[in-house]
């Protein structure tokens, strides 16, 4: 495990931000922090990165405590996040960097790698105030990144960008992964969180309530619903007691008893049919996200 | 590098970069010596000749009045004088003097001067004042002689028992001047302390930045970057003012050569405040004057700042400034009568009490103040320095963080309970 939060306790006054939320990041994992408005998952990502301090509970962080000096294997986007406007880009950067402990020179070095590899070195002696959004939202970006830390935490890192860009920030945040960055990132986005991550934890009214490989919670969360592709749905009707889902032209959607032999169920079928696929539906996260919400 | 530095310098460059420093900068010694010198302007323009016609009815009025530097007296026929009252031409005269019963009228087409009315008026006293005297059968040589001019020099008896020729006029300046410059140092640079807050939370770049230091060293960097500007802008309003200065005295040296009686005096009074100023113990006042002057800005600068976090534009600041700034504004208002009264005791506790002792106490150094009060008035100040950045502190790290919600006092009040 790259990051542990055990028991986190935050309060505000008579309101708690995180009652015990627990969460387990795995090295090198793309671990997708979900949850509602409001459950806290904001709270927790300024514990993790040092904003605000836990009232009880404790953060490992790489098989020790979370202390100061972890500021600089960690990089932040906050969802709301913004720049100087009247500084210039360049200075911008390096102040920075160099506020996360990197030394001038190498965050120079990053900067122009950095730069040159989005195409936008134009921008780096303009002022923040002359740019789009769009440009703002790359450096912003680039400011979390360039001190390469080993975890990178973002906060609804789509929110605000337009689909290119969007897209194009997946594209980079992917490509950290497989150099080896591990990465928190909370998104309202279900799509992105199925293509992306590795990891999910879901948290509501400020508690952890399901965490882990994606593929995990999606299986314990599936309802033996199969889809299959076959010919004539009649025969397969015929032969066995199932409940139909859905039904298009020849696609169908089925759930099946736990208890049934399934081996006996599978050669049946292709006997009596012909059948061009067949497969385990697994739910999707966003039903499951809706799920373990409404269940508490 | 501790990353205060990095905050420090980045306050600094960004701010001493900006054209509104630049043009300040430039500006301030303009303005100051458009103050020393439009005065002395002024006076040298209203020293043109004025021309006042009395009608010849009027002669023993007349003869009550003589000739000045710059005022003539003229008398004019009768229907000449009422032709001028209907028809007034001001190329020939600048005013018409009559008496109507016991008032004495001055008219003309235009506002009369203060300076001519009142060099009218006590002209005009002083000549029955005489007469007066006469009537009552006073010789006015012996009055004369009567009169005497006496000097009161004042003495400061220090410990060693040496007494030592004083100068309270020169105490009183000091005391204005340095209360004047903190008072206007604080207010300036608290302002931009609390503005530049109130960006950093609008821009939302500080959750990024608070990510990487401490709230409180961010706090205190920008206090201290900001209080970095201010004494370069002091120090190069000093040096330009006096580079100014003496281009401007080269350019339009006759403008000041050209002295008054009454300039002549200033400067004497000016050589003599400064032989005296051998008497007063500078070391003191200028150690005490720094002191004071960045103890309280600190300390009101974290005040500034802790307001400026709470809100989230400055339109919504007024409500938490306002107590901020009473303390500042009433010992600013409170120089004077405390100038008259150094050793009052509303003067004492003013000079105790930290909000307002950076200006009231550096209005009382130059008195003379003991030991004791003055080391009093040090540790408090220090210690509410400590109490009011530690309090700042705790309403900063929640304050910026918190967006669009209404903040009153209550809120601030919880604020300050929740932990780290």
């Amino acid at each position: 495990m790259l990051l542990e939060a055990k028991d986190i306790v935050k309060q505000y006054g008579d309101f708690y931000a995180l009652k015990k939320a627990n969460i387990s990041v795995p090295k090198n994992s793309i671990y997708g922090l979900l949850g509602p408005n409001g459950a806290g998952k904001t709270s927790l990502m300024r514990i993790i990165n040092q904003i605000t301090a836990q009232d009880s509970g404790e953060i490992i962080f790489d098989n020790k405590k979370l202390q100061r000096n972890h500021i600089k294997d960690i990089g932040y986007l906050p969802e709301e996040r913004g720049l100087y406007k009247k500084m210039n880009v360049k200075e911008q950067c390096l102040y920075l960097a160099q506020l996360k402990d990197m030394p001038y020179n190498e965050a120079k070095n990053r900067l122009n790698f950095w730069f040159d590899k989005l195409n936008i070195t134009s921008l780096l002696s303009k002022r923040v105030e002359e740019l789009s959004k769009g440009m703002a939202q790359k450096i912003q970006f680039i400011t979390a990144i360039i001190h390469e830390p080993k975890l990178l935490i973002f906060d609804e890192p789509f929110s605000g960008f337009d689909p290119i860009n969007a897209s194009l920030i997946k594209h980079e945040i992917l490509e950290l992964h497989k150099n080896g960055t591990t990465i928190i990132f909370s998104t309202h986005r279900m799509e992105s969180v199925e293509e992306i991550c590795t990891h999910i934890g879901l948290i509501n009214d400020a508690k952890t309530i399901l965490e882990g490989p994606i593929d995990d919670v999606k299986s314990n969360f599936s309802d033996s619903s199969y889809e299959i592709i076959c010919e004539d749905y009649e025969k397969l009707e015929s032969s066995f007691s199932f409940k139909t889902k859905l039904h298009k032209k020849n696609k169908h959607i089925i759930s099946i008893n736990e208890d049934i032999n399934f081996k006996n169920f599978m050669q049946d079928i292709i006997s009596k049919n012909k059948v061009v696929s067949f497969q385990k539906k697994n739910p999707t996260v966003e039903s499951i996200f809706i799920k373990a919400v409404q269940n508490g | 590098m501790d990353k205060i530095w990095l905050i420090i310098k980045r306050e600094y460059l960004v701010r001493i970069r900006k054209k509104s420093f630049i043009v300040m900068t430039l500006l301030g010694p303009f303005l100051m010596l458009l103050v020393m010198f439009l005065p002395i302007y002024l006076t040298n323009q209203t020293q043109t000749e004025r021309t006042i016609a009395i009608s010849e009815q009027d002669f023993d009025l007349f003869n009550k009045l003589e000739n000045t530097d710059y005022i003539n007296f003229v008398v004019t026929p009768a229907s000449l004088f009422s032709d001028l009252k209907l028809n007034f031409e001001d190329e020939l005269y600048y005013a018409l003097l009559e008496k109507k019963e016991n008032e004495i009228i001055l008219s003309s087409n235009k506002q009369v001067s203060l300076s001519v009315s009142n060099e009218i008026k006590s002209q005009i006293e002083k000549k029955i004042e005489q007469e007066n005297l006469v009537k009552l059968g006073i010789d006015i040589n012996l009055l004369e002689k009567a009169k005497t001019n006496v000097v009161v020099s004042n003495q400061i008896i220090s410990k060693d028992g040496i007494g030592q020729k004083s100068k309270t006029e020169l105490s009183m300046a000091i005391g204005f001047i340095s209360g004047l410059l903190i008072y206007i140092f604080i207010f300036m640079y608290g302002t931009m302390v609390m503005r530049s807050i109130i960006e950093e939370k609008t821009n939302r770049i500080v959750e990024v930045i608070i990510s990487s230091v401490k709230p409180f060293k961010l706090m205190m960097g920008k206090i201290i970057g900001v209080s970095l500007i201010g004494l370069t802008q002091f120090v190069l309003w000093i040096c330009l003012t006096s580079l100014f200065f003496l281009i401007v005295q080269g350019y339009f040296g006759n403008i000041t050569e050209i002295e008054s009686s009454q300039e002549i005096e200033m400067q004497s009074m000016m050589l003599e405040g400064l032989m005296y100023l051998n008497n007063i113990n500078l070391v003191e006042i200028l150690l005490a004057f720094l002191f004071y002057f960045l103890g309280g800005y600190l300390m009101y600068g974290s005040l500034f700042a802790a307001v400026g976090s709470a809100v989230d534009a400055e339109a919504d600041s007024q409500q938490f400034i306002l107590p901020v700034t009473v303390p500042l504004i009433l010992s600013f208002i409170l120089i004077q009568p405390i100038m008259e009264n150094p050793d009052s005791s509303l003067a004492f506790w003013m000079s105790i009490f930290p909000l307002t002792s950076p200006i009231i106490m550096m209005v009382r150094i130059p008195f003379g103040v003991a030991d004791w009060e003055l080391l009093v008035s040090i540790l408090v100040l220090i210690g509410s320095f400590i109490l009011s950045t530690k309090f700042a502190a705790k309403i900063y790290r929640t304050g910026i963080l918190m967006y669009g919600k209404k903040i009153n006092y209550k809120e601030l009040w919880k604020w300050l309970r929740y932990k780290g």
